[in-house]
């Protein structure tokens, strides 16, 4: 029985691994398979929704913060992936439609960088990290944690939100930006090249799942999980719990911010409302549905939240809002955990059933143990 | 070894104008068991904040030529300074395992905190024997007893190679019998350090301290053996003369 079960530990450890190839059959071979070009579409959504989770159970389920403001990392990409493919669209040396419509035709010199693929996919990665880590700095050495964390995080997703309305002239405004007609290069009218950019997107998200799975077992994420639980005694322990809270802040804002870039491509727009508060408020829900702390809850639970937005906004356009309220709402009352802490629980509770029938003890609290008359 | 002598000299905690803590001098001294004892509000926690960073204080605190009071907790820890908390704060979640390994994380580099941990570091496996939990292993922290929890405090403290322990009530609420292990575990590795217990209970203190200074209204009142202390006229109107009158009537019972 000890070989049994030293198998049994040996084989454990790597199970998550099966868990994201089995997700990765799904997504890049039997979805797109499967799928209408439409609803595989639809699917790439859900998957940049899945990838911004995937960096919201990081920091949130890992590290304790909950971070209410993933809109403006978001943001920070998909803008940047439009400002390149309006750039792209528009021709060498010209200027995006929507200037000329609303402005005077001239355009701001911090769009210019953006006619280059690569400076734009090195904005995707290091403006979030860099907006993250100094924001990031300012808020974890000054210790603001909990509540104030939410709050100042939301507020700066209405900051945010407020400020892209506000400039029409330089980023569309309410309207945000679409019409993109290519990708790099390929046409977005080709059903091929579409399919090309749902698996980018799925991709990704298999990929940022192997980097939160290799976290969460190393060392780092030890450290990470024991700063949630008890950030004073991690600090007693030598360690600064700004620094530990920071990486994963700054990790899952460039995640979010890799969603948002591919999220402009696959949905053809991204705008203000792509990107708010309630924008922020949603990438949460889907969270907490799957369940924050373990690998898979996050992105399945984005997974499953955007998909009932889909079917459910398509046959009640106008009450789907409430469905996804009431949702929120039942999680957090009844399921903190999420649904993947139920599967656990029944897990757990056949595995002590199972031990009991072999008349095994099973290790109970010592308070329980020693009652003796 | 190196001398892990600690010299307070003069600390002053100031809350407002309330002085939790003034004028405190204290030499704690390698290889024995210090204990700092006094009434409630006598400011025995408040003198090991202002020690371990998590208070300002004024004066000096002077260990391995550094001065404690400038430091940062973090760097006081890595200075070899470590502390426990009157209520045991383990890593619940994580097994006692982790908890240790956690410990033993400060000097690591970032390639290799990375990384998953492959087996049990040697430095682990000590303490997880000095402490008496090597059975309990890979059990969550949260399902320990007090007692064992307070035990795998102190084995955080050996895995951080603190040479310099502040354990803050660490028997309170323990068994008769976790007490006297409690004990024996501080005798064992008190040679190569320096520990400083606050304590109540004055059955421990009698029997396990080399060492102790009593605090009275944030000043130091007392220093000496315990028959020392206890002889001395102040300490017996202040504080002992309750608890003294008090043992009495437990011995007689």
């Amino acid at each position: 029985m000890s070989t049994s079960t030293s198998a049994a530990s040996r084989i454990k450890p790597w199970l998550p691994l099966l868990g994201i190839a089995l997700l990765a059959l799904a997504l890049l071979v039997i979805a797109p398979a499967m799928l209408s070009p439409f609803r595989l579409n639809n699917l790439g959504k859900y998957c940049c929704w899945a990838i911004v989770a995937v960096g919201i159970g990081l920091a949130w389920g890992r590290g304790g913060m909950l971070v209410m403001g993933q809109g403006v990392f978001f943001g920070i990409g998909g803008y940047a992936m439009a400002m390149h493919l309006k750039l792209e669209a528009a021709g060498p040396g010209q200027v995006p439609d929507f200037m000329q419509l609303y402005g005077d035709g001239s355009m701001p010199w911090w769009w210019e960088p953006f006619r280059s693929p690569v400076i734009t996919i090195a904005a995707i990665i290091l403006v979030p990290a860099l907006v993250a880590g100094l924001l990031g700095f300012a808020i974890f050495k000054r210790r603001v944690k909990g509540a104030y964390f939410a709050i100042l995080t939301q507020a700066l997703a209405v900051v945010f939100a407020t400020l892209l309305i506000a400039t029409i002239k330089q980023t569309g405004g309410f309207n945000g930006l679409n019409n993109f007609p290519s990708f790099f290069g390929y046409s977005l009218y080709d059903p091929v090249n579409k399919k090309m950019v749902y698996l980018i997107a799925a991709g990704l998200l298999i990929v940022c799942l192997v980097i939160v799975w290799q976290i969460n077992r190393s060392r780092f994420g030890e450290l990470l999980v024991a700063t949630r639980d008890a950030e004073e005694r991690v600090r007693f322990l030598g360690h600064d719990p700004a620094n530990i809270k920071l990486i994963a802040f700054v990790i899952a804002a460039v995640m979010a911010s890799v969603g948002g870039a591919m999220f402009a491509p696959i949905a053809g727009i991204i705008s203000p409302s792509d990107v708010d508060a309630a924008a922020s408020i949603l990438f949460i829900a889907g969270v907490a549905l799957g369940g924050r702390a373990g690998l898979f809850g996050p992105a399945l639970g984005a997974l499953a939240v955007g998909y009932g937005q889909s079917t459910l906004s398509e046959r009640f356009p106008n009450e789907w809002t409430y469905f996804q309220g009431a949702l929120f709402v039942v999680v957090i009352l009844l399921i903190p955990g999420g649904l993947s802490s139920v599967l656990k629980r029944f897990r757990k509770d056949v595995a002590r059933q199972t031990t009991e029938l072999r008349g095994l003890t099973v290790t109970e609290p010592p308070t329980e143990v020693k009652v003796h008359g | 070894m190196a001398d892990t002598t600690l010299v307070v000299a003069g600390v002053t905690v100031d809350f407002d104008g309330f002085k939790a803590n003034q004028d405190v001098d204290v030499t704690f001294e390698q290889g024995r068991l210090h204990f700092l004892i006094g009434p409630n509000g006598a400011g025995k926690t408040t003198l090991v904040d202002a020690l371990t960073g998590l208070v300002r204080g004024t004066g000096t605190a002077t260990y391995a030529g550094r001065d404690l009071l400038t430091m940062k907790s973090h760097e006081i820890v890595r200075a070899g300074v470590g502390r426990t908390f009157q209520t045991a704060t383990v890593f619940e979640e994580l097994t006692v395992l982790q908890n240790l390994d956690i410990a033993g994380g400060v000097h690591r580099s970032a390639w290799r905190m990375g990384r998953a941990r492959k087996g049990v570091p040697s430095y682990v496996q000590d303490a997880l024997e000095t402490i008496g939990l090597t059975s309990v292993a890979d059990l969550p922290a949260g399902r320990l007893a007090h007692g064992e929890k307070q035990w795998l405090e102190i084995g955080m403290l050996l895995v951080q190679d603190a040479k310099v322990m502040f354990l803050d009530e660490t028997v309170a609420g323990m068994s008769a019998e976790e007490r006297s292990e409690t004990g024996a575990l501080l005798r064992r590795i008190a040679p190569d350090r320096t520990i400083i217990v606050i304590e109540h209970d004055m059955e421990f203190v009698r029997t396990y301290a080399d060492v102790v200074t009593v605090l009275h209204a944030g000043k130091v009142l007392a220093e000496g053996s315990i028959e020392q202390v206890q002889a001395d006229e102040r300490v017996q109107e202040v504080y002992l003369g309750r608890t003294a009158t008090a043992d009495v009537e437990v011995d007689d019972a």
